[in-house]
């Protein structure tokens, strides 16, 4: 039996560059920067005071009643997945919702959420404690949303890898598609996680910028002045389908997910290993996978989060893997860090760059360090890119390597 | 107190709040489930903003007896 082939026909975003795709995907070209200073109040004790806040407010996009029973990051999610749906023109394509499965991961879940209600709980006792609660704090509410409004019946999945969730929903959707399990997946991530508790943690670790006074500029990988992530939030939905299923009903073929590979680093908990060691097999592994070789791949969307440990393990990694060749990009220097939702939306960013030939830029990388690869600065370059890489890592030690293929 | 009119327009104005009922809609005779879509876990909702609201407690196993705006009306003219 062959193996299907898995096409990417709808994607969806609301990120801190625009409220869908089509306004990402350009203020990327544009080289435009989302993070912006917290202005709220409980921002002002914070050592870290900037973030990649939303664009467009789902309070903007959503009804309010509904909005009472969202978590933000489900909110986020079924706007992305709604974006998708309507671009794959799947409504009205008489899918077999039974042949229809979703997988929408996310890195920390319903957090906004869970410390509110605790400030009732603890304000107001346990009465006052919305029904909702549960619902809206459980990790898998965002993918059982859009299950529920898409009426999804293959399965309903949860993936939870860090910062590296978004891809590895993404991976599984391959997995489901190619075992046989559905003909289309929603898959992606989100994260809507800017609370002054997960940035104090991510703060304590000594993991984020402190820049405050520039925050445009905060966001900087590979720049020899990057002193770590900014946060952003967001969701990021593509839909994946088989591509005969696709075919048969004239769909329009973005590009094509031809492999994953996922490892795990076996090292320790927070740290990447320093050699990369996880993240080249995971890409070795997508490589082959994917049936095509490190000299086809010509451009890679790197994770790069701008903390001065990763960016270049990230790079030296590449360079052994797949050749000195590759041209990259960050657009995490544009979008910030969305934890969960990051892999899917640099998986968007990889699948636009193939489809429309042009990679966006990094921006804020005013001074590279040494040993760097080919990085697109300031303007977009335009390119045709037959294969290109989109990585993603998490804490846990988790490594996920996409790989898309122009769809011919 | 309050007449059976103005509390069933305060509880008009918290089923609009908390499930978006269309407060044109709501009367004594309605059934928040059947006919005002009112699904369990607002009505949950409904029950402790209306505790609020008009100063009484309804007991949780006094709510599965209030099928209709009536009941809840009448519920709390009798507990205030």
């Amino acid at each position: 039996m062959t193996r299907p082939e898995v096409v990417v026909t709808g994607l969806g975003a609301t990120t801190p560059l625009g409220g869908d795709v089509a306004s990402t995907w350009d203020a990327m070209l544009a080289g435009r920067s989302g993070v912006t200073p917290l202005t709220q109040e409980w921002a002002a004790q914070l050592p870290v005071r900037i973030a990649a806040q939303l664009m467009v407010d789902p309070g903007d996009v959503l009804d309010r009643v509904k909005l009472r029973r969202l978590d933000r990051s489900e909110a986020t999610a079924l706007i992305a997945a709604h974006q998708a749906w309507a671009d794959a023109g799947l409504a009205e394509s008489g899918l077999d919702l039974e042949r229809l499965a979703v997988s929408v991961g996310s890195g920390i879940g319903g957090a906004q959420t869970l410390l509110a209600q605790d400030d009732i709980l603890e304000a107001s006792g346990p009465r006052r404690v919305s029904p909702h609660t549960v619902p809206m704090l459980m990790p898998n509410g965002p993918a059982a949303w859009v299950g529920l409004e898409l009426g999804a019946k293959a399965g309903v999945h949860c993936v939870a890898s860090a910062c590296a969730t978004g891809a590895e929903a993404i991976s599984l959707g391959l997995d489901i598609i190619r075992s046989g399990r559905a003909d289309v997946v929603v898959a992606g991530g989100t994260e809507a996680v800017i609370h002054p508790l997960p940035i104090a943690g991510f703060a304590s670790m000594r993991a984020m910028s402190t820049r405050n006074e520039e925050p445009e500029r905060a966001s900087r990988p590979w720049d020899k002045g990057r002193d770590g992530f900014v946060l952003g939030e967001g969701a990021a939905v593509v839909i994946l389908e088989r591509a005969d299923h696709a075919a048969a009903r004239g769909a329009r073929i973005y590009a094509r997910l031809a492999g994953a590979g996922i490892t795990s680093d076996g090292y320790d908990i927070v740290q990447p290993h320093p050699q990369g060691a996880g993240f080249v097999r995971a890409v070795q592994k997508a490589l082959d996978d994917a049936g095509v070789s490190g000299a086809d791949i010509v451009h890679v969307n790197a994770h790069a989060t701008s903390t001065p440990v990763g960016d270049m393990a990230e790079v030296s990694g590449l360079r052994l893997v797949l050749g000195d060749h590759p041209v990259l990009t960050a657009t995490k220097s544009m979008t910030g860090h969305l934890l969960g939702a990051a892999g899917a939306l640099e998986s968007i960013a990889t699948i636009l760059a193939i489809h429309e030939g042009v990679v966006p830029p990094t921006i804020n990388l005013d001074d590279p360090e040494d040993g760097l690869l080919d990085v697109v600065t300031n303007k977009p370059r335009h390119m045709e890119i037959p294969a290109a890489l989109n990585n993603s890592f998490g804490f846990g030690g988790h490594n996920v390597a996409l790989i898309f293929t122009r769809h011919s | 107190m309050s007449s059976r009119e103005e509390i069933t327009a305060g509880l008009a104005e918290i089923l609009e709040e908390v499930a978006g009922v269309n407060p044109d809609d709501v009367a004594e005779e309605k059934n928040f489930t059947e006919d005002l879509d009112v699904d369990s876990l607002s009505m949950v909702e409904v029950v402790v903003a209306a505790e609020e609201k008009f100063g009484v407690k309804i007991p949780d196993d006094e709510v599965q007896n209030l099928k209709t705006v009536g009941d809840a009306v009448s519920f709390i003219v009798k507990s205030s």
